[in-house]
């Protein structure tokens, strides 16, 4: 374990290393992610500008939702999705077998390959925006909330983390697997509404399939104080189930990777 | 690389990137799936329609709005800018050099090839439309239907040209790709493809018609759904062709411009 966190550690400067050299790009970055925040925000301003609720929640309970979207996607691509991209050309090349001859856990190596910290800016907007947000609202969560809100977040991090071992597994079978990302993102996107807004089968797939409910929404719900405890048990469990099962898949996978040059 | 040879070699083209879509038709389907953004904000508008309509829109307002921008995208998208990226990064765009065809008009091909392949994911789409909403809020105009689908070729020409220009821009510079996700991200807002245009406030929406975005999806999409009768449809179709025509010669200056910098790494 001791030996992971240090193996990780290491993983960890040298992306920051290589982030650091493009300086640059750093604030390019930054500045687009901000950019970007405000500028997604665009039509939420405008269909709230029409109706003071939708389906129970009012423009800053929303807000807070789009706050968790945000924080979310920051760490999709700065942390989950730069690895993912590397590991799929691996597999495409042949050279994963570099990796897999290395002495340490082959899942744990591909999946800390590759960071992009300069996305954590993301994140603190994300948590600004929240902070704003419950103030407008003026509300002030209970400590018990927090905890259940920061639980479940840790729970949708380990969720997108699974979906993305998941994607690379399929890479053993299938290949080309870029545009699967795309899939995946334009699916993540529907994550900035707040899932009980949609009905029938919407519902049933952003809350079973894709698990953007547990992600973007119960947090929010639980800081507001409405949600269930038994709900928020609930998509724990599920979240420990997914992760589970696609490390089992991983190691399935990865059996049947045959090197692609030899 | 005449005219003529180059008209004489467009079917065979067109054969070869239609047996390309069908060969690699399970990567198609999922290109076609990251553009069903539309049902989703449908769903979303159709719960903030529930109680009362907002402007023009009730539930099945949204519901042919919607479906009609999902057909509209779906019909007239093109995404050259990312195998023109590849190329130029990858050097093997000094192959397709040596054609004797033009490189874009090879694109453009192949673009255009994939068209019945979205046709046929398109088509329940439509009649999916129509039996909903019992066709009422579907122009019933023959002529402007018409208009319809020449507005169709109008939104492919610009989006094309657009998408070859950024991607030509990667000869000149490394971050191209971010010049096309603020492209994406303006086409998200002014186009109407996430919200339709009368819903913002009247200062916004007088903008958003003035830049090229409306006339990627807003356009056509109301010109489907009855807003324009047949003057006004016709005079959005001209401004749509001027705005492509003059996106077409930008695309083949900086093209003609960007190639001479060209020098095939690793190639």
């Amino acid at each position: 374990m001791r030996r992971y966190l240090r193996l990780f550690a290491v993983q960890l400067r040298a992306s920051i290393e290589l982030a650091l050299q493009y300086r640059v790009d750093f604030f390019v970055g930054g500045a687009m992610a901000l950019f970007w925040l405000f500028w997604n925000l665009v039509p939420m301003v405008v269909v709230w500008g029409r109706r003071p609720t939708i389906a129970g929640w009012g423009f800053w309970e929303a807000l807070l939702v789009v706050a968790w979207f945000t924080l979310l996607r920051g760490v999709l691509e700065g942390a989950v999705q730069p690895s993912l991209v590397q590991v799929v050309e691996h597999i495409r090349k042949g050279t994963l077998d570099f990796v897999l001859i290395k002495p340490a856990d082959a899942q744990f190596l591909v999946s800390t390959a590759r960071f992009e910290p300069w996305r954590g800016l993301d994140s603190l907007g994300a948590i600004a925006l929240a902070v704003y947000a419950l103030h407008r609202l003026g509300r002030v969560p209970a400590p018990g909330e927090v905890a259940i809100a920061l639980l479940l977040t840790i729970a949708a991090c380990a969720l997108l983390y699974a979906f993305a071992i998941l994607v690379v597994s399929a890479a053993f079978w299938v290949v080309r697997l870029d545009n699967l990302i795309y899939l995946f993102n334009s699916v993540f996107d529907a994550g900035r509404w707040p899932s009980t807004v949609f009905q029938g089968a919407w519902r049933v797939l952003f809350t079973f399939v894709v698990p953007l409910a547990l992600m973007t929404t119960y947090p929010p719900l639980a800081l507001l104080g409405r949600l269930k405890v038994s709900t928020a048990i609930a998509g724990l469990a599920g979240a420990v189930a997914f992760v589970t099962m696609a490390r089992l898949i991983w190691l399935r996978a990865i059996g049947h990777y045959t090197s692609a040059s030899s | 690389m005449s005219l003529r040879s180059t008209l004489k070699a467009y079917p065979t083209l067109l054969r070869v990137g239609l047996a390309e879509a069908v060969a690699y038709r399970a990567e198609f389907l999922v290109w076609m799936l990251t553009m069903t953004m539309p049902l989703v904000m449908l769903a979303l508008m159709s719960a903030v329609a529930r109680e009362a309509p907002i402007g023009r829109f009730d539930q099945n307002g949204f519901v042919s709005y919607y479906l009609t921008t999902l057909i509209v995208r779906q019909m007239t998208g093109a995404w050259v800018v990312w195998e023109l990226v590849r190329e130029v990064r990858e050097g093997t765009l000094a192959l397709r050099l040596l054609r004797p065809i033009h490189p874009l008009v090879g694109h453009s091909a192949d673009s255009l090839a994939a068209i019945p392949m979205r046709g046929l994911i398109v088509l329940p789409v439509a009649v999916i439309m129509l039996i909903a909403t019992s066709g009422h809020d579907v122009t019933h105009d023959p002529w402007v239907v018409v208009i319809f689908l020449a507005s169709l070729g109008g939104a492919w020409l610009l989006n094309f040209a657009v998408s070859a220009t950024i991607g030509t821009l990667a000869l000149y510079m490394e971050s191209s790709m971010s010049i096309w996700e603020l492209w994406l991200g303006c086409f998200m807002i002014f186009s109407g493809y996430l919200l339709p245009l009368e819903l913002f406030p009247p200062w916004l929406e007088r903008f958003a018609r003035l830049l090229p975005f409306a006339y990627l999806q807003a356009v056509p999409v109301e010109i489907l759904t009855g807003m324009h009768d047949r003057t006004s449809a016709l005079h959005q179709l001209g401004a749509q062709y001027a705005y492509a025509a003059a996106a077409v010669l930008v695309m083949a200056l900086v093209w003609r411009r960007g190639v001479k910098r060209f020098a095939a790494f690793g190639g």
